[in-house]
């Protein structure tokens, strides 16, 4: 196998070697190959149906892919015991899509929960850390409130301030923009920037909002029917000369990903021939 | 944490309230003979045969309850039946030569024992023994002496 | 035909996997309980939502069905002149099947099918998942508790359903049906033995409670995360149990007084 040499690279915290996974029929990916370097905010992009959230639960372990390997961190993830992977985990942030806020916990209980299932911190350290959490999101004046009473936005903010609770070294983010009005957008793209070099991370951003990863990202990769088209830095990407990541990258209708799902002719449809 | 400490005051209330219950339900429902406080003296009877009296069935006189069965056992001397009743102290003042008798109550009721008083002015005291008594009448015993009977007038 | 024999077939090796998995499931969950020694607060938390919120429904219900029981009773009883057995037919039926069944049916009902959408919706919103990535073990920090939770509340519900329901039988009996309220108790005690009777409804809602327990963490856990699917789970859950509760009962009834 070609895969042990590749994590002996230092820089490499994340290595996707060839990897492959099927859902029942389907097939999502076939022959994938990812590295996400250290330090660097990495974006992982393509259409919706892609498999990207597929991809980060491959990497956090929680799916076995069918082929291939996955070393995060120098752990060969799909052999990791259940306790190894528990303990890779918690070196690892995961900002949910929906945020996946506790809903009976308050905002505060919501990010204290980490410290309080791995560490034996006393109340006030405790205390004291969630707020700063809480702080570096903006949102150390809503600890009191429950997540219903949230927005959108704030929600997902209060899930990244539990995510790096622990202070991983890995952050992934599962679509962070998606259905977020322009303002909470743009916190939200600093925010990850931000925390990125200010806490030392690497991060992982699944994301179709071309625009708002184009600003952050170091590099990115798009995939498309369970290969990496493209990959690259955000400029390099814009410049491709690739038709397909040329239609994603500038959002333009039809191209060779096309506006219908595949099907039978309209034609045959409507008169009933199979 | 006040609504915490609700939390744990309502779980420490409905615990006690189950073991209470099942508590409960071991006294005042169930017999078990260790926690029985009867208060009272006690006084043993000798019968042939008992029938069907149980432990804690009551001890009447004149159709008031006036105490209980404590035990019942067999002389193994003798082949008969020793029940101690337990009579309740303010009934201190019963004839020597009362004599008790094992009744049913109604046809299919459980079987109690009554005591009927004597004339005599000295009193049953704790540990004495009340001679005159008249056994259980057994059902079966009663049908198959009458079927005899009936076989014996056919011929 | 065969088409309805294969679909048979496929409906019992479906219904088989489930218990396959079913049983997998509980016993990763059952070596999370002893862990919770350390964690006694998870388990209080879950005393209170299982337990305390039943309280209501199994106070109410348990006197009425005790002083329905006392009612119905009287009138058979009185016809043989023994309506002094009441209390007997009252507590024997109380502490042998309806104290331990109606409490484990109330119990699907109100505390099942609750556990069932509560756990059916973390999974929905991904919360299981993100306590995953979290490195926390939702069958040992959400599953376990409950588990332990509902299986300690069951005896305890069913003790003090029975109780009050002799005591609602004592008060119809001795206040309206005019019993002599000293053979309601003497005959009862007479009548009732703490081991054969007391216990043995003990030990059935112990199962009870178990079983019950089982059935909802699983349901939850095994719904399909829509909200069609946490509904569907639900009313599978109350089903199940009853189905169960009732299966049991028959079987257990004849083991301890057949």
């Amino acid at each position: 196998m070609t895969n042990s040499v590749s994590h002996a690279d230092p820089d490499v915290l994340v290595d996707v070697r060839q990897l492959c996974f099927r859902r029942g029929e389907r097939v999502i990916f076939d022959g994938v190959d990812v590295q996400i370097r250290r330090g660097e905010v990495t974006a992982i992009m393509g259409p919706s149906g892609t498999g990207k959230t597929t991809l980060l639960r491959l990497i956090g372990g929680q799916l076995q892919p069918d082929a291939g390997s996955v070393h995060v961190l120098g752990h060969d993830v799909p052999r990791l015991g259940r306790d190894a992977l528990f303990r890779m985990r918690r070196r690892m942030g995961m900002l949910f899509q929906s945020g996946a806020l506790f809903t009976h916990l308050s905002v505060f209980e919501n990010v204290a929960f980490p410290l309080r299932e791995h560490t034996d911190l006393p109340e006030p350290l405790i205390r004291d850390l969630v707020l700063l959490k809480l702080e570096a999101v903006g949102l150390r004046g809503a600890r009191d409130m429950m997540p219903s009473e949230l927005s959108g936005g704030m929600a997902r903010r209060v899930a990244l301030a539990r995510a790096i609770a622990l202070d991983p070294q890995l952050m992934m983010y599962d679509e962070p923009f998606a259905g977020q009005d322009p303002i909470s957008m743009g916190v939200l793209v600093s925010l990850i920037r931000r925390l990125n070099d200010a806490l030392g991370l690497t991060s992982v951003v699944v994301s179709h909002d071309v625009v708002e990863t184009a600003q952050i990202a170091d590099r990115i990769f798009v995939i498309s029917e369970g290969r990496v088209v493209e990959s690259g830095s955000p400029r390099e990407l814009a410049d491709s000369n690739s038709a397909w990541v040329k239609q994603f990258m500038h959002a333009l209708p039809d191209g060779p990903v096309p506006f219908h799902y595949p099907g039978p002719s309209l034609e045959d449809d409507l008169l009933g021939r199979r | 944490m006040a609504k915490q400490r609700i939390i744990e005051i309502w779980v420490g209330i409905f615990v006690a309230a189950g073991f209470a219950a099942l508590f409960g339900l071991a006294m005042q429902v169930s017999n078990i003979p260790v926690f029985q406080t009867t208060q009272g003296y006690d006084v043993h009877l000798r019968f042939d045969n008992v029938g069907g009296l149980r432990v804690r069935a009551p001890v009447t006189m004149a159709g008031v309850r006036i105490g209980r069965v404590k035990s019942i056992e067999l002389d193994p001397a003798r082949y008969d039946a020793v029940v101690t009743i337990t009579i309740e102290e303010r009934f201190d003042r019963i004839p020597e030569d009362t004599s008790a008798a094992i009744y049913t109550s109604g046809l299919l009721g459980e079987q109690y024992i009554a005591l009927d008083p004597g004339g005599t002015d000295w009193f049953l005291e704790p540990g004495d023994e009340i001679a005159l008594t008249q056994s259980a009448l057994v059902l079966e015993r009663l049908i198959g002496r009458f079927l005899t009977s009936m076989g014996e007038s056919d011929d | 035909m065969l088409r309805l024999f294969g679909l048979l077939g496929e409906k019992t090796l479906n219904s088989l996997g489930r218990l396959g998995r079913g049983t997998q499931f509980l016993l990763r969950a059952l070596v999370g309980v002893p862990a919770l020694v350390l964690r006694p607060g998870l388990v209080v938390q879950q005393l209170y939502a299982i337990g305390v919120l039943s309280l209501l429904i199994i106070v109410v219900s348990g006197t009425f069905v005790g002083m329905v029981l006392a009612l119905q009773g009287y009138n058979t009883l009185v016809n043989f002149g023994a309506e002094q057995s009441l209390g007997v037919l009252v507590a024997l039926s109380l502490l042998r099947e309806l104290g331990p069944v109606v409490t484990a049916l109330l119990f699907a009902g109100r505390a099942g099918s609750a556990l069932t959408a509560e756990i059916g919706l973390m999974k929905t919103t991904e919360q299981l998942s993100g306590m995953e990535m979290m490195a926390v073990d939702p069958i040992k920090r959400v599953i376990a508790p409950r588990l332990l939770a509902g299986f300690l509340s069951m005896p305890l519900l069913a003790a003090i359903f029975s109780f009050l329901g002799i005591m609602g039988a004592y008060v119809v009996s001795a206040f309206a049906l005019g019993v002599d309220e000293g053979s309601f108790w003497s005959q009862m005690q007479a009548a009732v033995d703490f081991r054969e009777d007391v216990l043995n409804g003990v030990i059935k809602s112990l199962v009870f409670g178990f079983v019950a327990s089982w059935i909802a963490v699983y349901e939850g856990c095994d719904a399909t995360p829509t909200s069609e699917g946490v509904s569907r789970a639900t009313t599978r859950t109350v089903v199940h149990t009853s189905l169960a509760v009732l299966g049991l009962d028959f079987v257990l009834t004849a083991v301890m007084f057949g």
